[in-house]
């Protein structure tokens, strides 16, 4: 069952394109990632989504009610987590969760239910009188997320909700996806860090408001990536980097922390044509090659680049 | 309209003001520094005033009304002149800012009880010092008056009533407004200020912060937000109003001499026409700096010049006077005018409530319009 259904949504701020024809759908209970470099439309398209901004033109279904003919009943079913920070700083955790449930008009009861449980996720009870500007990032975020669904909304969008968070919380506030994810609710998440795109069981990757690939992260891995990935651990790394780009086997190269990933096609015959080239005519260190499964950083790199080549071309 | 949510978002303004000290104490220092500003300037202690006389009398009696004057620091007597054409030019050069004349029957009227006239013609150009100049006359009557009726009758054994009467004459300025007329327009500019620079700020910091996202995506309409938002500022406006009133009646002796609860309704009405403007100002400005510029200056502005506070409207040319309905102080003025200094009811000044209702249509209608152009472009 689909819990939204993006139809040709386009939105265009004057002449320029933000959002350009894009269609999905998210399951029901899914955790949908929503990838993208800045700029690529991600936010655009949420707040779409979330009926804040009206599209130029196409529809979406969301939780049932259609974003163009039904604002109002969208609103009532979805959680919202915006990319700038949610929570009033100068009022205390308490304050802030009083307000969203006044806000979304819980009743006494079913409000104090839901404030224990928000309290219990972001870990601060016993904390409510402390002013919201005092807490860690990690757990503003977890705030906020408890704010955001106060009212126990059926879909939950979440723009960027992990940026300038570390690693550790970062871990925790994913858990807490998961949590919901479990409980049916439906997590369209967008974010930049690729590893958290391993999380999700859906992925889209935006690029100048088109989706340019579109799948599980192992479909993804198999079927934008046709040729062998090889990894290649050397000596002067940049200038191998330079050398291998010129090559007709090599169709990309790109660098991996001190290794050089390159994506070969059927020019390419075996280890000893690298070594060869780089050993013997440029006197470079190699120390291994290795054959890998591609990561989706890979699957980005190879997807952003081909479309690159078309936009120039079309151009 | 519900009525929890709209609570949810007054609850939460409060909170806001109330914890930014800052704010707050300048949202109630303001009008008292105003206050103090205001009504220092107009008990300006005026001394030496100028005055030339014009005795018509040659009495010992308006002889020594003038040394009566004269004798006090209050007055300096610049000199006398011998006719009538003299007294314009004397006070066309500044050479006196008071001419007193003394009719011929003055000493004749005295001596027969009969109310006996003197003239004072003031150079009216300057209101505020024109009023003193004619409070320090009376009171020097007053004093002569008393003294001369002891004196009159211990010597003729007549009871003497009111030998003297002052018919002072504004030269310049014939409609010229007292230190009462000045209240009204200051509660009126106070509480514009107040309202449209909170109200506009408050919103526009929810835009610049990025918090309005989350509220645009509750269910929440924007009647219930903005009623709510403006609800604390106006609680705050009212409290202005009462803390000038009592300063008035302490400062001036202004007592409101109409009805505090139609005080309270037009003065309700009106900061909901005055929050009209802040609302206006915040969906044309982006920034907490560009508002609070935007709202100083179309506050303070139009409610100084324009809504008769300082000047009176019908002598304005016809085209300012037109202009003077972008303040909706304007029409605060009358009423407030007419409920504190005349007593009168709300016969005297539906008008003008319905006007302030009209304006703050118009007003909301003008940022609604623009706000729903910029939500399509945007
Ligand atoms: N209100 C607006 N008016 C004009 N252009 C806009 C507006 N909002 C967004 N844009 C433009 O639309 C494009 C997409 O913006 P959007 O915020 O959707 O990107 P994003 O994918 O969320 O990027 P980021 O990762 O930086 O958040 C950007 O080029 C942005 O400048
Ligand atoms: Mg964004």
């Amino acid at each position: 069952m689909n819990s939204i259904e993006v139809n040709n949504l386009t939105k265009k701020f004057g002449s320029f394109t933000a959002v350009d024809n894009v269609s999905f759908n998210v399951k029901k209970g899914e955790i949908f990632g929503f990838l993208g470099a800045n700029g690529a439309g991600k936010s655009t398209t949420i707040r779409m989504l979330c009926a804040i901004l009206e599209p130029t033109s196409g529809d979406a279904i969301v939780g049932r009610y259609s974003i163009n003919k039904q604002p109002d009943q969208v609103k009532k079913n979805i959680g919202y987590m915006s990319q700038r920070f949610s929570l009033y700083n100068d009022l205390t955790v308490e304050e802030n969760i009083n307000f969203f449930g006044g806000v979304y008009g819980l009743e006494e009861s079913e409000f104090e239910e839901r404030k224990k449980w928000v309290l219990k996720i972001a870990n601060l009870e016993g904390k409510e009188k402390t002013l919201t500007s005092s807490l860690p990032g990690g757990i503003k975020q977890r705030l906020a997320l408890g704010t955001a669904v106060i009212h126990k909304p059926e879909i939950v969008f979440l723009d960027e909700p992990t940026s300038g968070v570390d690693p550790i919380s970062r871990r925790r506030f994913w858990d807490l996806i998961h949590e919901l994810s479990s409980e049916g609710i439906t997590v369209l998440v967008t974010t930049h860090y690729l590893e958290e795109a391993e999380y999700c069981n859906n992925i889209i990757l935006i690029n100048r408001g088109k989706i340019i690939a579109q799948g599980t992260s192992d479909e993804l891995k198999k079927n934008y990536i046709k040729n062998t990935i090889l990894q290649i651990e050397c000596d002067k790394v940049i200038e191998a980097l330079e050398i291998l780009e010129k090559q007709n086997f090599v169709n990309e190269v790109s660098i991996f922390g001190n290794s050089i990933h390159i994506v070969v096609n059927d020019n390419y015959k075996n280890e000893e044509q690298i070594r060869n080239l780089l050993e013997k005519n440029h006197s470079i260190n190699v120390f291994r090659i290795d054959s890998i499964v591609p990561t989706l950083e890979d699957v980005f790199i190879h997807v952003l680049e081909e479309d690159k080549e078309n936009g120039s071309s079309k151009n | 309209m519900d009525l929890q949510r709209t609570k949810a978002i007054a609850k939460k303004e409060f909170k806001h003001l109330l914890r930014d000290y800052r704010m707050l104490a300048i949202l109630i220092l303001f009008p008292v520094f105003l206050l103090i500003i205001f009504g220092y300037a107009i008990n300006f202690d005026v001394k030496n005033i100028k005055i030339a006389v014009y005795d018509r009398d040659h009495s010992s009696l308006s002889r020594k009304f003038i040394n009566s004057l004269s004798g006090t620091e209050n007055f300096d007597l610049e000199g006398y002149i011998f006719n009538d054409s003299d007294i314009k030019h004397v006070l066309d050069e500044k050479k006196a800012q008071c001419v007193i004349v003394i009719p011929d029957d003055f000493s004749e009227n005295v001596y027969n009880n009969v109310p006996a006239k003197i003239q004072f013609l003031i150079d009216g150009v300057d209101g505020n010092t024109a009023t003193i100049v004619q409070n320090y006359v009376n009171l020097a009557a007053l004093n002569f008056n008393r003294e001369i009726t002891a004196e009159i009758f211990s010597a003729y054994g007549i009871k003497s009533s009111i030998p003297l009467e002052l018919e002072p004459i504004f030269w310049f300025n014939p409609e010229l407004s007292s230190t009462k007329f000045l209240l009204p327009g200051l509660i009126g500019m106070i509480l514009v200020i107040v309202c449209v620079v909170s109200v506009s700020i408050s919103l526009v910091r929810e835009k610049e912060r990025g918090t309005i996202e989350q509220i645009n995506v509750s269910p929440i309409k924007s009647t219930e937000l903005l009623l709510g938002k403006i609800t604390p500022y106006v609680a705050l406006a009212l409290l202005n109003a009462t803390m000038i009133i009592i300063a008035g009646y302490i400062l001036f002796g202004i007592e409101v001499k109409g009805s505090f609860l139609l005080l309270f309704f037009s003065s309700l009405i009106f900061l909901f026409s005055a929050a009209s403007i802040g609302i206006f100002i915040s969906v044309i400005s982006e920034s907490m700096q560009v508002a609070f510029s935007l709202a100083t200056a179309l506050s303070l502005l139009p409610s100084v010049i324009l809504s008769g506070f300082i000047f009176p409207i019908e002598s304005m040319p016809w085209i300012i006077q037109v202009f003077t309905n972008i303040t909706p102080v304007k029409f605060f003025i009358v009423i407030l005018r007419a409920i504190i200094l005349r007593g009168v009811g709300l016969e005297a000044f539906w008008e003008q409530v319905i006007y302030m209702l009209l304006f703050a249509i118009i007003i909301l209608t003008l940022a609604n319009l623009i706000n729903i152009k910029k939500e399509k472009s945007a």
